[in-house]
């Protein structure tokens, strides 16, 4: 059906229609309608065992003891592998649920990201003031929820430090990014606080371009792929959990890796 | 019904016990579970030029494949230390599966192959089962370590190097499915051309 070899040389175009493919069939209700008719308990059975919301409502469920599971594997100090420049994936690809030429563009000039919830201090903060943080560095492994993974230099700022320095409640369970498209993101606090989760301005110490998230991408390479937002426009310090893209649709909330 | 099997019940041998029973068809389920979601997560991004039929993979979609997935893990995983921990404390591994001798096996095949071999006694294994479930049990045990090292590269990134990685685990991965999987057909097959097999492994005897 499709010739991808999933190491190095990934076709950026493939992976446009990959994650098209992400998306649920239009043609069933429910996300997982039809999941229990199919496959191997028909095999068994014969018959549908299962109402499919109740079998949803279950897998939805476990899902949910999954992210406490995953949360208590996580070790806020463990780093993920480092990889030399030459093991940087050329061309590194452009992934997300829309073509490449539809991704967003953000003007750098008037671009403000905006900080809210539980921070002392609200200020805005421009892309010359980002820019001038304390950078560092990381050549990390990408990993996408579909299984293929591919190995990026990013520069950019610790999220962490950033955290301190606007005074946020470090203590709050979570941190949720906006993004320019709609996209959006929550993340755990103990993630959020990991040394490499990074404010990324930079891919290969350029200026990070369009397809890969300008002005500023999540850098977190203890999580999944989806769970690193670009085009972040805003970020907010919260108790609450307010969702995701991909995880409001059914994919596992915490996906740490 | 055979002389053998008659005199087993007069003498109410029982050659499976019910733990096995038990375990052997927690794991049936949860493993064809794990398979056909598994199918519909390794076709979001193959390894080969192939995808398997979406009529057999499991979940409907990414999302609801890797939820299926991800929650039958736990029943494979819990089921699977349960019983290679009783294998081994009862001894019926030692008893049942070893040891396994080459030429034992080659001459087993050969009647096999031929229609030859014997099944009067249930509660010996020739040569080949010994070999095929002592294989499966460790296809098992790679398909579990290889699963949580895709899972967790980062957490567990000293048992993914033991894989040589993230991406060469996926093929470990995939290749102790097709073992499993190439097991079952063998496995399912003989039971129903042997079907007192299937028998004992319902009701023990």
């Amino acid at each position: 059906m499709r010739q991808r070899k999933i190491i190095p040389g990934v076709d950026p175009k493939l992976l446009i229609k990959d994650a098209a493919k992400l998306m649920p069939d239009p043609s069933r209700r429910g996300f997982l309608r039809g999941a229990v008719s199919l496959g191997a308990l028909t095999y068994l059975t014969g018959c549908d065992i299962i109402d499919g919301d109740t079998a949803e409502g279950i897998l939805r469920k476990i899902s949910e003891f999954n992210d406490g599971a995953q949360a208590a594997l996580f070790s806020r100090t463990k780093l993920a592998p480092t990889y030399p420049e030459s093991a940087i994936t050329k061309p590194f690809p452009f992934n997300a649920y829309y073509d490449e030429d539809e991704a967003p563009v953000v003007d750098g000039k008037t671009y403000k990201l905006e900080v809210a919830g539980l921070v002392e201090n609200k200020k805005s903060w421009t892309l010359d003031e980002l820019y001038a943080l304390p950078e560092v560095s990381q050549i990390t492994r990408h990993i996408c929820v579909e299984g293929w993974s591919a190995i990026g230099s990013w520069q950019g700022t610790s999220l962490a430090e950033f955290l301190k320095r606007i005074g946020a409640d470090t203590q709050a369970k979570y941190v949720w990014f906006q993004c320019a498209e709609g996209y959006s993101n929550t993340i755990d606090m103990p993630t959020a606080l990991h040394p490499q989760t990074q404010m990324t301005f930079k891919f290969a110490n350029q200026i990070l371009p369009r397809a890969y998230g300008f002005p500023m991408k999540i850098r977190m390479p203890t999580k999944l792929g989806f769970k690193n937002p670009k085009y972040v426009v805003a970020m907010e310090v919260t108790n609450n959990d307010k969702g995701g893209y991909w995880e409001d649709k059914g994919y596992n909330w915490f996906s740490g890796l | 019904m055979t002389a053998e099997t008659i005199a087993m019940k007069q003498t109410g041998t029982t050659i499976h016990p019910r733990w096995v029973r038990l375990c052997h068809w927690i794991n049936a389920l949860a493993i064809l579970v794990m398979i056909g979601s598994g199918w519909q997560i390794y076709n979001a991004s193959p390894l080969f030029d192939f995808v398997f039929p979406r009529q057999t993979a499991l979940g409907n979609w990414l999302a609801g494949a890797l939820l299926w997935h991800f929650a039958a893990m736990w029943v494979l995983v819990i089921n699977g230390i349960v019983y290679v921990t009783l294998g081994i404390v009862t001894g019926r591994f030692r008893r049942k599966l070893l040891p396994i001798r080459p030429a034992e096996v080659i001459a087993d095949l050969k009647a096999a192959l031929t229609f030859n071999l014997a099944h009067d006694d249930l509660s010996r294994y020739n040569a080949v089962q010994k070999l095929l479930y002592a294989g499966v049990i460790l296809a098992g045990i790679v398909i579990v370590l290889s699963g949580i090292s895709i899972w967790k590269p980062v957490q567990f990134q000293e048992l993914t190097a033991v894989f040589g990685g993230y991406d060469a685990a996926r093929y470990v991965h995939f290749f102790a499915m097709a073992a499993i999987v190439g097991f079952l057909v063998v496995h399912v097959a003989l039971a129903l051309i042997v079907p007192k097999s299937l028998r004992a492994m319902i009701i023990g005897r």
